[in-house]
Parts: C-alpha cells; sequence; structure tokens
C-alpha cells in the first residue's frame, strides 16, 4: 500500500494548482495515506496555505512546518526538512515545475534513492508512465515495489484534484533538521502579472519569430486580451528579446494544456511541439504552408501574421455583435 | 585563501543530437541509436562555454570536463576540449547510468578535483530527467543554483539568476557550488579546425567506473517505449473569419 507524502508548492499567498495535481497523481496509487507538507517561513502563512492544502479532496492530512528559513524555497534547505518527514512514506511527490524540479532530486539523492521524472500516467504503484526525448517517446517505468521512491508529476497531465467537502487536519510540526546557510534567497524578480497565468490559462496565444521586434510582438498579447488568454512564446522570441523567459513554451519552457491553443509565426520544432502535445485544440498561423506546425494544428491559416492576427481581432469582435 | 588551482568542472553528456528525429527500436525497450548522430549536449555545451568565459577572465585557472560513459565518449570530451578545456576525464562504464549513478560517480570525481565551480546542464535531452546537478549538490553538501541565466562570481561565492516559473530568482551562494545551466546563460562558441588539432594532444585520463567504489546498481527497468499518439493534421481555412467560424463550430470560444 502507497503511503504518498507530497510537497505542497505555493507563491507565499496561495497553495498552487501544481499541489492538487499532485494529489490526482497520488490518487491513482491505491493510496493508504496522502499527506501534504506545506513549508512557510511564519506560523500564520503555515496556517493559512495549510488550511488551503487541507481544502483539496483526497488529502489525508497536512503537515505545516513555520521556520523563518523556509520564508522562500530554498532548495538546500527545504531538502533535509523532507527527508526528515518523508521515513514514514513510500512515495515523495512534487510537481514537475521549477520549484519540484529543482528541489525533488536533492530529496531523492539525500534519501539514496531514484527520480522519476514527468509522472505522466500510474499504472501501477511502481509503475509509471513518462515522456523522454522532447516527448517524441513515452517510457514506461517500474522499480521494486519495496524501496522508497521520489517523483514529480507532470501537471499537463493531470487536472486538479477538486475542493474537499470536508477539509484535512492539519498538523503544525517544527523542523528538527540542520539547516545549511550557504544558500541565500536574494530576490525574485517577477513578470507582471496582469495577464492569466500561462501553465493554468485555459486559452494561450503565443507568438515566433516572426513578429521580428518587442514591438510587434504586442500584436500578440491583443489577440490574447481579445481571447481572455495568457500569452505563450517561442524560444526564438525569447532569445531575441520579444517576450519575457517565463513566457517560453516547449521542452526547456513550460509544458501546457490549454483547450485552446493559438501558435502565431511559430515553426513547430520538436522541443516547442513537446510543450503544447496535450492542448486540445491547437490553431497555427504561418505564412510556410510547410511549416512543420501545420502538421499537428487542429486549424491551420496559411497568412502573414501581420495581415491575419489584425483580421482575426476584427473578426472576432464582429462576432461579439 | 589557498594557491590550489580555482578549478571549475563541466559535464558531458553523449546525447541523440537535437536534430535528429528518434525511433524506437524493434524491441521497443529504447530508440534506434545504431548510425544515429550524437552529440554534446547543449546545455552542457553552455555549461562549457560559461566555464571557458570564466576562466577567460581571469575568475578560474583550469576547466575540467568529465563524462561518465562508454569509450565512444572520448569522442564527446575532444569536443569538449576542443572548445577550450584544459583537460579531460572519462569515468568509463559499459552499462548507461541512472541520474543518481551518475551523481554518485561524478561525486568521486569532485572528491579527487575539489573544483570551486561544478556546472552541468539542466537536463539531458535524452532522458530529460534533470536531476544529477541537484543529486550531486546534495551528496556534496553544496549549494545548488539550477536552470542560471547568468553567473556572477565574487570571491568566496556566486550570484546567479534563475529562469524560474514566476521570473528571474537571484540566489547567492558560497562557493563551492554546484549550478546547472539554461538556455540563455550564453551562446556557445564554434570550434575551429586547429583547435580539434591541437585537442587531440590535451590530457584525457580514462578511469574505469569499479575504482572509484561506486554502486552503481539501476533502480529502474524500462518496459516498454513507445511513441506518442500521433496528432493528425487537421484542417485547412483560407481567411481569418473562416477560422473563427471553424473555433465556433469546434465550440471553443
Ligand atoms: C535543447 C533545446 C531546447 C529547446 N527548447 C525549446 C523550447 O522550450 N521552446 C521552444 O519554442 N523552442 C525550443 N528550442 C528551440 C527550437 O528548436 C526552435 O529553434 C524554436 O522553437 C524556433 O522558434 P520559432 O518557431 O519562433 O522560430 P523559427 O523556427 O524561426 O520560425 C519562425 C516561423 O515564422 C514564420 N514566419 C516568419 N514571418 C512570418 C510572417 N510575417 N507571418 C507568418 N509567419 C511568419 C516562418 O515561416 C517560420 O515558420 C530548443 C532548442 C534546443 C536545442
Ligand atoms: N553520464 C553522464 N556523464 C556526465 N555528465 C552527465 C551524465 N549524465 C548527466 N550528466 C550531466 O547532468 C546534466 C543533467 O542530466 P539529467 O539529470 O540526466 O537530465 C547533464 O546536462 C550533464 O551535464
Amino acid at each position: 500500500m502507497a503511503r504518498v507524502l507530497i510537497v505542497a508548492e505555493h507563491d507565499g499567498s496561495s497553495v498552487l494548482q501544481s499541489t492538487a495535481k499532485c494529489v490526482a497523481c497520488a490518487a491513482q496509487m491505491e493510496p493508504e495515506a496522502v499527506d501534504v507538507v506545506v513549508f512557510a517561513g511564519d506560523p500564520d502563512s503555515a496556517a493559512r496555505l495549510g488550511g488551503q492544502a487541507a481544502g483539496i479532496e483526497g488529502v489525508t492530512r497536512v503537515l505545516a512546518i513555520a521556520d523563518p528559513a523556509n520564508a522562500h524555497a530554498v532548495a538546500a534547505v527545504l531538502a533535509p526538512q523532507i527527508v526528515d518527514t518523508a521515513r514514514e512514506y513510500s512515495h515523495v511527490l512534487g510537481p514537475s515545475t521549477t520549484f519540484g524540479k529543482d528541489l525533488m532530486p536533492r530529496v531523492a539523492a539525500l534519501l539514496g534513492v531514484g527520480q522519476i521524472s514527468d509522472i505522466m500516467a500510474v499504472e501501477a504503484p511502481y509503475r509509471f508512465r513518462r515522456p523522454a526525448y522532447a516527448g517524441n517517446v513515452i517510457e514506461t517505468v517500474e522499480c521494486e515495489p519495496d524501496g522508497m521512491l521520489v517523483g514529480t508529476v507532470r501537471a499537463a497531465s493531470y487536472r486538479p484534484s477538486p475542493a474537499a467537502s470536508s477539509p484535512a487536519p492539519i498538523e503544525q510540526r517544527e523542523t528538527s533538521a540542520d539547516l545549511p546557510r550557504h544558500t541565500l534567497f536574494v530576490e525574485l524578480k517577477a513578470q507582471q502579472a496582469d495577464r492569466p497565468d500561462l501553465q493554468t490559462a485555459s486559452r494561450v496565444v503565443a507568438g515566433g519569430r516572426a513578429f521580428g521586434s518587442a514591438e510587434n510582438f504586442a500584436l500578440v498579447e491583443q489577440l490574447a486580451e481579445k481571447l481572455g488568454a495568457a500569452v505563450g512564446a517561442s524560444r526564438a522570441a525569447v532569445d531575441a528579446g520579444y517576450a519575457s523567459n517565463d513566457l517560453q513554451v516547449g521542452q526547456t519552457g513550460k509544458v501546457i494544456a490549454p483547450d485552446l491553443y493559438v501558435a502565431l509565426g511559430i515553426s513547430g520544432a520538436i522541443q516547442h511541439l513537446t510543450g503544447i502535445k496535450d492542448a486540445r485544440t491547437i490553431v497555427a498561423v504561418n505564412r510556410d504552408p510547410e511549416a512543420p506546425i501545420f502538421e499537428i494544428a487542429d486549424i491551420g491559416l496559411v497568412a502573414d501574421v501581420f495581415e491575419a492576427v489584425p483580421a482575426l481581432i476584427a473578426a472576432l469582435e464582429q462576432r461579439r455583435r | 585563501m589557498t594557491d590550489a588551482p580555482r578549478r571549475i568542472l563541466v559535464c558531458i553528456k553523449r546525447v541523440v543530437d537535437y536534430n535528429v528525429r528518434v525511433r524506437v527500436d524493434n524491441e521497443r525497450t529504447g530508440v534506434v541509436t545504431d548510425g544515429v548522430k550524437m552529440s554534446v549536449n547543449p546545455f552542457d555545451e553552455i555549461a562549457l562555454e560559461e566555464a571557458l568565459r570564466i576562466r577567460e577572465r581571469g575568475d578560474a585557472d583550469e576547466v575540467v570536463v568529465c563524462a561518465v560513459g562508454s569509450s565512444d565518449w572520448q569522442q564527446q570530451l575532444r569536443t569538449g576540449l576542443a572548445m577550450g578545456a584544459d583537460r579531460a576525464v572519462l569515468v568509463e562504464t559499459g552499462t548507461s547510468l541512472e541520474p543518481l549513478a551518475v551523481a554518485q560517480t561524478l561525486h568521486a570525481v569532485v572528491q579527487r578535483e575539489a573544483p570551486m565551480l561544478v556546472l552541468l546542464g539542466k537536463q539531458a535531452i535524452d532522458g530529460d530527467n534533470n536531476q544529477t546537478g541537484q543529486m550531486l549538490a546534495a551528496l556534496w553538501g553544496r549549494p545548488q543554483a539550477t536552470f542560471a541565466s547568468s553567473i556572477v562570481l565574487s570571491g568566496e561565492s556566486a550570484r546567479v539568476e534563475r529562469e524560474v516559473d514566476a521570473g528571474l530568482e537571484v540566489l547567492d551562494v558560497d562557493l563551492p557550488a554546484v549550478v546547472t545551466t539554461d538556455l540563455r546563460l550564453n551562446e556557445p562558441r564554434y570550434v575551429k579546425l586547429p583547435e580539434i588539432l591541437k585537442a587531440k594532444r590535451k590530457p584525457l585520463d580514462v578511469v574505469p567506473l569499479g575504482e572509484l567504489g561506486v554502486d552503481a546498481g539501476r533502480r529502474f527497468r524500462v518496459v516498454r517505449v513507445e511513441e506518442p499518439p500521433r496528432r493528425g493534421r487537421g484542417i485547412q481555412v483560407d481567411t481569418a473569419e473562416q477560422l473563427v467560424a471553424a473555433l465556433d463550430e469546434k465550440g471553443v470560444l
């Protein structure tokens, strides 16, 4: 029987959806218990964030650990505390976001166990499916059902576990682990947050190299605005400075699964496509009819983005009336 | 301060070149690598480039490239030497290791080399595991700064900018430390022919894995490898109006 510990991801004020997705993944492991550990900088935040985690359907118990050292998620600081807590579990899970990717392997190595990255499906408590080679192959991996296992959960493969009808109990715990002082959080330069979040948005409009400048990239934002969509970008667009790094979609950016993905002036390199494979409907606008993006697009339009995007905005306005 | 050379260790993996479209092999337990172009993992090239720039700025004395793999991997280490690394270490093993075993092996190398900085790619583009650097940092008990887009050394510490989901995070880490590289850290240099010739004379040590006392046993078994379901080509429309109509028809608006 699996006893699962999930490391909650939060931004200081809210527990992120990635946590409820981990709970959804854990539910496939025939779990005997699904506990969530929440790290916070002070008891108030621990209670508030712990409360949010306790409100996720499928959670057995929340462990809230408040310590000034936990004010920011520093992997080297959190990992020994997780190891301290992890002994009684068979599975320790975190999300496959930059938070979990940074943290979980450190936990695994301290525990002396291996990690399965990017779990996309659970076939049995010790048998998983995961993508490799930029999503061009899917591996089924298994291990002996005795030891402990660390894993990260591919967010695009899971719907968040819903709200619970009654909250799980919360236990305040203290840290007994020896916390290192060799790593100092300095600051987070967050991007402006007036758009829907790329990772959770149901619609995403993304632009590529075709736009040629940050000024022109505003066209992508305008269409996104019209559709109530988040903005995404190809690596080429990010590298060229048209869009910020946190908007990159793909193998090394964000892997997303919106209902609608609109790719504007993006060629469709495999490293980009791996980030959008789970989108329900893919729309592509590109002036090159041979662009690989058309091979996977549900709706394709061969056109110049500088003409097509304003025309799309006009057509959407027309439709509203 | 001691007089020991300020050394940077760069870890390099040999992978199927990123331009190759991989195919599942007949046994369905791996991908076809016979006759396929192999290269240095792109993130590791970025790691090496960064190490070379740090040395060129005078903040390091020596750059060592290291790989844990079969004798074929010498080819990628030679590429690293041609880019400008001073010497190379191949820990030779006939079987491919899981990230934890690679990290344990690299930890043994770190013990021998005593680097002030270890640079790795954030992920190898074959397994896409994104684990080894973090595991090495844990085993070594040293700081980690993953997904770096900027590294500035100053005395006994480094300021690293990291590409995280919410934007850019800045960390100060004491040295020695482990840093893994993201794509925007730099653009690797091209290797010129004279350097390739020169690289043939640079030292490349081969250490059998057995000498390092690492338990390289596998914990995981890949039982099946398959291609993901293909998304078929959809419909083609001619105008923006038709596109909006098609979206309406699908009920996505
Ligand atoms: C290890 C590695 C990881 C990577 N990770 C990622 C990743 O996470 N995400 C990612 O996106 N990429 C990634 N890449 C890069 C990827 O290989 C491509 O280089 C990149 O996706 C190309 O971006 P693009 O489509 O915007 O640019 P291009 O490939 O240059 O395509 C531009 C497209 O715009 C079209 N176009 C040009 N002008 C117009 C116009 N006026 N109107 C209409 N269409 C026009 C062109 O026909 C072309 O198809 C990675 C690469 C490597 C090696
Ligand atoms: N066998 C290996 N030899 C040397 N370095 C490796 C090896 N495997 C992984 N690495 C390093 O670890 C990084 C991350 O790999 P991974 O954790 O497998 O995604 C790579 O970019 C390399 O820098």
